[in-house]
């Protein structure tokens, strides 16, 4: 469904993403993960084309991603569900903005569309009238979602979901995540430094660092048998709420100077690629 | 009984809005008992950070403390003034943050910003405070400390970063380090490294820390004793193996399973609703409408602290002796059992 070739992407002097390749199946989650400056969310507002791509190709359903002319196949939500939605306009307005971009125009229709998908996220349609403030932060990702969901994308990119969330919320919104997935027959990228929320989240986990994949794997390979020196030392800081293993955990330091500058990004074994 | 440094009895605070008084503290009470770390954790809105804040004499202008007291040493912190305070806390009670770039004066440089209280307090000459600012350096893993004493905040990196604030909040020697959410701003990676520091100061120094988190599995790295708070009350205490392997109040067993760890499958077992709304407190047990154990009786009266043992009690009628038997939720059932094997 998503084909990333050889995606590199330079600001001004700066790499933030440095020739990386993966595909997405359709129907499955795509976790990316890594630190904060990694690549990864640059990697997903190119893939929405809100960017343009310095080098390599980006290609959905086998069509280049243009910034003129993005598709509404692809949807975004985002990290703080505030901070993108306009605080001026109701709910109403900005779950039906995207559809009356596109040139839907009868009111009846547009409402009817918007309970529809206020409905699918949980929130009733005598809040359609609210505005932004007056909800509180899961509710707000909820709209965000709707807005998304609204123009009815065949993939999803989700960037950091959660985490802004408290952890009675967390809950609620990956719950609804997971439902509308197998409901709608999402593909989705999820994007996130929580370990935990994306192992439990995605099918395969492709690991970023400074720019660079290093590691592409299946969800549960990857956390048993993780290959690369920078996933071992990623997934050893991971606090696990569990006291007598948190009192003897052994941190594996990363030494990213030892690495070889001359590694490549390799299939070890089918669907398994690895840095080396 | 251990020896504390700290005490806290029927604290109560409330903050005045425009739409009235918001009930942030609701009559909480515990101890920090010395040389260990005390973890108070729960969501925004919970009262957990008020409460550090109060110990520190930081609340904001519109806060009114509105009874309790914050023992030290016998005295009681509320009813110091404020030059009384402004010793005690740059010598005896010290805290950190969780954004350290706004705890940092961003044209000073590092070095000079370590050394600066112990100046301002008379206890060292600028070349001893010198001296002492590239020890405390060292000692929180600034390597090259000379080198880097005349560089400025945004030289370092997040993690560096906070490396430097806790190196100022040690500079008096405190007794008690109040951290406030001090590595959710971090990288997982530099996360493990800074709560070793924390770790490690502790042991080294014989600290005894507040650490105020949301984050389960830094509580399980960093706590010896745990309080649970909702709502402006703390729900459940005990120590960390209480609160983790024999949890007693349904907030808590909600919290334990809300979040996958890395063996989670199946559907995540999410907290319906949302906190109450602070300016109109509920009578009852607060958490009671999203509670699926909850009987009538948490709706109309306030559980008290039921003790389970010395070190551990929790208010939920549950635990009252006519209270129906109920079995742990399964998910932390078998989460409990799977931690159990892998950790005992």
């Amino acid at each position: 469904m998503l084909e990333v070739r050889h995606f590199t992407q330079v600001f001004g002097k700066f790499k933030a993403v440095d020739d990386i390749s993966f595909s997405v199946k359709k129907g499955e989650v795509f976790g990316l993960v890594g630190e904060s400056g990694c690549g990864k969310t640059t990697t997903g507002r190119a893939i929405v084309g809100l960017q343009p791509v310095t080098e390599g190709k980006i290609l959905f359903a086998g069509k280049p991603i243009r910034k003129k002319h993005p598709t509404t196949q692809i949807q975004m939500i985002f990290q703080d569900p505030m901070a993108s939605l306009d605080g001026r306009m109701t709910v109403r307005e900005i779950i039906a903005e995207g559809l009356r971009i596109k040139g839907i125009k009868d009111r009846k229709i547009l409402d009817e569309k918007v309970y529809e998908m206020m409905a699918l996220v949980g929130l009733s349609r005598e809040q359609a009238s609210r505005y932004p403030h007056e909800f509180s932060g899961g509710q707000r990702q909820r709209i965000g979602i709707a807005r998304a969901l609204i123009m009815e994308p065949k993939l999803l990119i989700a960037d950091e979901p959660v985490s802004a969330l408290d952890v009675s919320i967390q809950a609620q919104v990956i719950n609804l995540l997971q439902d509308l997935k197998e409901k709608l027959g999402l593909t989705v990228l999820f994007i996130a430094h929580d370990l935990s929320v994306v192992k439990y989240f995605s099918d395969r986990i492709g690991v970023m660092y400074m720019g660079k994949l290093v590691e592409l794997a299946e969800s549960e390979e990857l956390f048993q048998n993780p290959l690369h020196p920078y996933t071992k030392s990623l997934l050893s800081a991971v606090p696990i709420p569990d006291p007598r293993r948190e009192k003897n955990r052994v941190r594996i330091p990363y030494e990213p100077a030892c690495s070889d500058p001359a590694a490549a990004f390799r299939e070890v074994t089918p669907g398994r690629w690895v840095m080396s | 009984m251990r020896e504390h440094t700290l005490q806290v009895n029927h604290l109560q605070i409330a903050f005045r809005t425009g739409n009235g008084l918001v009930q942030a503290v609701r009559d909480i009470s515990f101890r920090l008992e010395k040389g260990r770390t005390l973890a108070i954790v729960g969501e925004s809105g919970s009262g957990k950070s008020v409460t550090s804040r109060a110990i520190m004499g930081l609340l904001a202008p519109n806060a009114v403390v509105e009874g309790g007291e914050i023992l030290y040493k016998g005295k009681d912190l509320l009813k110091m003034s404020e030059k009384e305070l402004c010793k005690l806390r740059g010598d005896k009670i010290a805290m950190i943050f969780q954004d350290p770039m706004s705890a940092l004066d961003p044209i000073m440089p590092i070095g000079k910003q370590i050394a600066e209280a112990m100046v301002i307090n008379g206890k060292l000459s600028p070349a001893d405070a010198k001296n002492k600012a590239l020890r405390l350096m060292e000692e929180v893993g600034i390597r090259n400390a000379k080198s880097r004493y005349g560089k400025y905040p945004f030289e370092f990196s997040g993690g560096m970063r906070q490396r430097i604030v806790i190196a100022i909040a040690l500079a008096a020697d405190p007794e008690i380090l109040i951290c406030d959410e001090p590595t959710t701003a971090l990288d997982v990676t530099i996360q493990a490294q800074i709560l070793e520091l924390i770790n490690k100061l502790k042991e080294e120094r014989h600290l005894s820390v507040i650490f105020i988190t949301h984050d389960l599995g830094v509580v399980a790295n960093v706590a010896d004793d745990i309080a649970v708070m909702y709502a402006g009350k703390i729900v459940e205490r005990g120590t960390a193996e209480d609160i983790f392997y024999d949890p007693r109040h349904p907030y808590t067993w909600a919290l334990l399973t809300a979040m996958p760890d890395l063996e989670t499958t199946g559907k995540l077992q999410a907290i319906p609703g949302a906190p109450p709304n602070m300016l109109h407190p509920p009578a009852g047990d607060a958490f009671a409408p999203r509670n699926p154990y909850a009987m009538e009786i948490d709706f109309e009266e306030q559980p008290p602290m039921f003790e389970i043992s010395p070190t551990h009690a929790a208010a939920t009628w549950l635990l009252h002796p006519n209270a129906p038997k109920v079995a742990l939720p399964k998910a932390l059932a078998a989460r409990i059992e799977r931690m159990g094997q892998i950790g005992g």
